[in-house]
């Protein structure tokens, strides 16, 4: 056994190739290649198989991580899907942007002493598979039970509880603001990172299911919820994400070329305006640009940024490197692209000129004092600090916060006092009877898989709701 | 796909009238709200007020002015042609009660989501003064509409062309001198909205005027249509578009408003190349 174990943990990480940094830069194609089948199945190899795998608890949705594993090392990728789509119907897209870091792979006992296996890649390379090379085979739906569930919101969560009930039989529809599905996926997560293609096919998969989606619908303005019950839905699911951006609430941010980083990323992908005027949207290409932040939004806007022509990219954020919260992939590929990092650093203005455009922010120094609620170290201001930094775009990326559009206009569904929706964590029930709620409406901005994690819980409730009721 | 049932030209083909079939809207629209359309795979997502609506019928009206590439896209579809997508009804429903005097002022294009408005303090049983204006007679739009939904109606030209020569905050003066007035509204290009504001300060009479920011959601998702209110952000979809005319930032609202002339113009010389049209 020993001896097994040593052999194994000489064989190093598979490496992903990767497009050049210095080309990658100038363009809006994926950045990862994926693995070959003989790449995948030397990394599938080096799993230990344990028999207290800790890196199924490491996941949100509790996949059975070394049970797929094991059919990869042996060239069965049929079968590793299906092991996959158990527990997940997005496998393409947690490969692709799941923190593996701090999930699975953060847990994989590999990673003690040397690196861990490369859960997401091969996640990512077996979805990617049947994407490409599978059988198209749908998935074995339940009689149907001639119930309807109406779901608001197409994001990750949407989709997986849509998925869900497709399977137990029910009747199910997405209503979605936006005009196309997806949510975070379609008009955040830049293509570079997940291209758009993958988000589609998904979607049109549960299409072929029998899912409907109804897009161009703001629940709350178009419909309400109470109008959908009355329209014969039995339930309700509400997914509708952290969709409110934040300002920094500072003087000049008025002025043009600040975005919020949800106008600046909906511009960019869900509107392609990194294709105008092919396409109509325009968007202010920034020469100098700075963005403020340092979560995977801040990320993806800056290198959106270099993308569309920046000269030079700043992240500009309060706290140290051991903070910034975004995927470790990211920061490195951020960086391996050019971007710079002014840490320490917080905005104090934005100044414009005479058009109202805006020429540079003014900007104070930061060290790390005592540790705040969050246990990280809080920043405190070094006085005098104050210096100036030319920019002509800057994109704020600081956090979201809950879309009052909907639960104003229904009461009955309880919120906190941040406004996000109020939910029984093991069901997603909410206040009001026959409606549920998860993602990043209940829990504020987290990830993909949470929010995929939330919305098969929900799921499972409003399956047996409807079996036995409330 | 929402089809273009009618369609009809004003104001020397430089506005233009769209009924088209969207069930869901018609049937929840309400006077000052808003939608937003989308013509084909590669557009824009464009805000437009809901001008009229027919619920019996399924459709709504929209009156827009060709001012860019997007806009002269919208032109050249015909009846048959069909919008992708039409989002709605969005922003907030004018407050509308009855008050005893209301003066609707509008200017341009504003006439067009000044009507229903109009229409909806006449029906309350206000007394309604209308003031609409144009730079010149081919520029005036919806001038029966806005008749039958007026008590009184004045129409002046800047130049004189039509109706009294001059500015609409002229006879909004004479109006204001001559009448206890409950309320004001005004909507029309930015500088109009903005004097019109200045004046029934003047008169501390209360004014509301409805803004329109560039929007991309709708939703309040962006904050793109953020505007200055009474010193706070406020986003124009969701918290408007109606608000406050004594409290609007104007000039902040029309340098926002500027921010894409360049790339504009640029986009609808192109289109307008490709296309032939002028
Ligand atoms: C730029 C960016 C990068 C990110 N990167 C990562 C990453 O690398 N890894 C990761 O795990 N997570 C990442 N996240 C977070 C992740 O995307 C979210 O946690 C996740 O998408 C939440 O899913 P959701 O289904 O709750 O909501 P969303 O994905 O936000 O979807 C909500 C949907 O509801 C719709 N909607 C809203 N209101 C209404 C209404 N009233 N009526 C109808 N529809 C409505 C919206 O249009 C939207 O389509 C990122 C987020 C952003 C913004
Ligand atoms: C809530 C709301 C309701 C509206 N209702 C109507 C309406 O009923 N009828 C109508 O004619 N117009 C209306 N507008 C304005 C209309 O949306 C713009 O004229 C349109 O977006 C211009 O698009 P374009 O591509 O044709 O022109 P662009 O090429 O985008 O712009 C041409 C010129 O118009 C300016 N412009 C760009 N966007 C806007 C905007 N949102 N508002 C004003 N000027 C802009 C530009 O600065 C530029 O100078 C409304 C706007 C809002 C926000
Ligand atoms: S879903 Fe995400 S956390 Fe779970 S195994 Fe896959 S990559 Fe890891
Ligand atoms: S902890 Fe690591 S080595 Fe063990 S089963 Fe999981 S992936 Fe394999
Ligand atoms: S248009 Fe995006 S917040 Fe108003």
């Amino acid at each position: 056994m020993t001896e097994k174990k040593d052999k194994k943990e000489k064989a190093v990480r598979q490496p992903m190739a990767e497009q050049a940094a210095d080309v990658r830069r100038h363009n809006f194609e994926e950045v990862p290649l994926g693995y070959t089948p003989e790449a995948a199945m030397a990394e599938a190899s080096r799993c230990m198989q344990c028999k207290k795998p800790a890196c199924v608890p490491g996941c949100p949705v509790s996949i059975d991580i070394p049970g797929f594993i094991a059919m990869v090392a042996k060239g069965d990728f049929n079968g590793a899907i299906r092991k996959i789509w158990e527990k997940s119907s997005l496998p393409a897209v947690c490969g692709r942007v799941c923190p593996q870091e701090v999930q699975c792979e953060g847990k994989c006992i590999m990673g003690r002493k040397g690196e861990p296996i490369a859960v997401g890649n091969l996640e990512r390379f077996v979805a990617d598979y049947e994407r490409e090379k599978g059988e198209g085979a749908v998935p074995e739906k339940a009689a149907s039970t001639g119930k309807k569930i109406a779901i608001v919101g197409s994001g990750p969560s949407g989709l997986t509880v849509a998925g869900d009930l497709l399977l137990k039989g029910h009747d199910v529809t997405i209503f979605e603001a936006f005009h196309k599905a997806g949510g975070v996926l379609v008009y955040g997560i830049p293509e570079f990172r997940l291209p758009k293609a993958i988000v589609a096919e998904e979607v049109a998969v549960m299409e072929k299911m029998g899912l409907k989606i109804v897009c161009n619908a703001v629940v709350g303005r178009t419909v309400s919820v109470d109008e959908l019950f009355e329209q014969g839905f039995d339930a309700v699911y509400i997914g509708v994400g952290a969709g409110l951006p934040t300002f920094l609430n500072i003087e000049g941010e008025q002025l043009i070329g600040i975005y919020s980083a949800n106008e600046y990323l909906t511009r960019a992908n869900l509107m392609k305006a990194y294709l105008f005027p092919r396409y109509d949207t325009p968007i202010v290409k920034g020469k100098d640009v700075v963005v403020l932040g340092a979560g995977n939004v801040a990320m993806d806007s800056a290198r959106t940024a270099l993308r569309l022509g920046a000269d030079r990219v700043r992240i500009v954020y309060r706290r140290s490197r051991n903070e910034m919260p975004a995927r470790a992939a990211e920061i490195h590929h951020a960086e391996e692209e050019g971007v710079e990092f002014f840490l320490l650093t917080a905005p104090l203005k934005f100044i414009g000129n005479e058009k109202g455009r805006l020429t540079g922010m003014e900007c104070l120094k930061m060290e790390l004092g005592e540790p705040d609620a969050s246990g990280r170290r809080r920043p405190v201001p070094i006085e005098g600090s104050e210096f100036l930094m030319d920019c002509d775009l800057a994109v704020i990326a600081v956090g979201a916060g809950a879309n009052p559009l909907l639960t104003q206009e229904c009461p009955d569904i309880h919120v906190n006092k941040w406004g996000y929706i109020e939910a029984d964590p093991e069901t997603g029930k909410t206040t009001k009877k026959g409606v549920w709620a998860g993602g990043d409406i209940v829990t504020g901005q987290a990830t993909v898989i949470i929010a995929m994690g939330a919305g098969r819980d929900s799921a499972d409730s409003i399956h047996k709701y409807l079996t036995w009721g409330w | 796909m929402f089809k273009i049932i009618k369609r009809e030209e004003h104001a020397d083909g430089t506005v233009i009238e769209n009924v088209i079939d969207a069930p869901l809207i018609a049937s929840k629209g309400r006077p000052g709200q808003f939608v937003i359309l989308k013509a084909d795979e590669e557009g824009e997502r464009i805000p437009l007020t809901i001008s009229d609506l027919d619920a019996e019928k399924g459709t709504i009206t929209v009156v827009y002015m060709v001012v860019g590439k997007s806009t002269a896209k919208f032109r050249d579809m015909s009846v048959g042609d069909a919008y992708q997508d039409v989002i709605g009804p969005l922003g907030r429903p004018t407050h509308i009660e009855k008050l005893g005097t209301v003066v609707c002022v509008g200017g341009g294009t504003g006439v067009a989501v000044l009507f229903p408005i109009t229409r909806g303090f006449k029906n309350a049983g206000n007394k309604v003064i209308s003031i609409t204006g144009a730079r010149t007679k081919e520029l005036l739009i919806l001038e029966d509409k806005m008749r039958a939904a007026s008590d009184t109606l004045h129409v002046c030209t800047d130049d004189g062309s039509y109706g009294r020569k001059g500015f609409v905050t002229e006879v909004l003066k004479d109006v204001m001198e001559s009448e206890k007035v409950d309320l004001v509204v005004a909507i029309g290009p930015v500088p109009m909205m903005k004097f019109v504001s200045k004046l029934t300060k003047e008169y501390n009479v209360k004014t509301l005027v409805s803004l329109n920011p560039i929007m991309i959601d709708g939703t309040g998702m962006c904050g793109g249509c953020r505007v200055s209110v009474g010193g706070k952000t406020k986003f124009a979809c969701v918290d408007g578009p109606e608000f406050d005319g004594h409290q609007v930032d104007f000039d902040a609202l029309m340098q926002r408003l500027a921010a894409y002339t360049e790339e504009e113009r640029a986009a609808h010389d192109e289109y307008c190349r490709i296309t032939g049209t002028k």
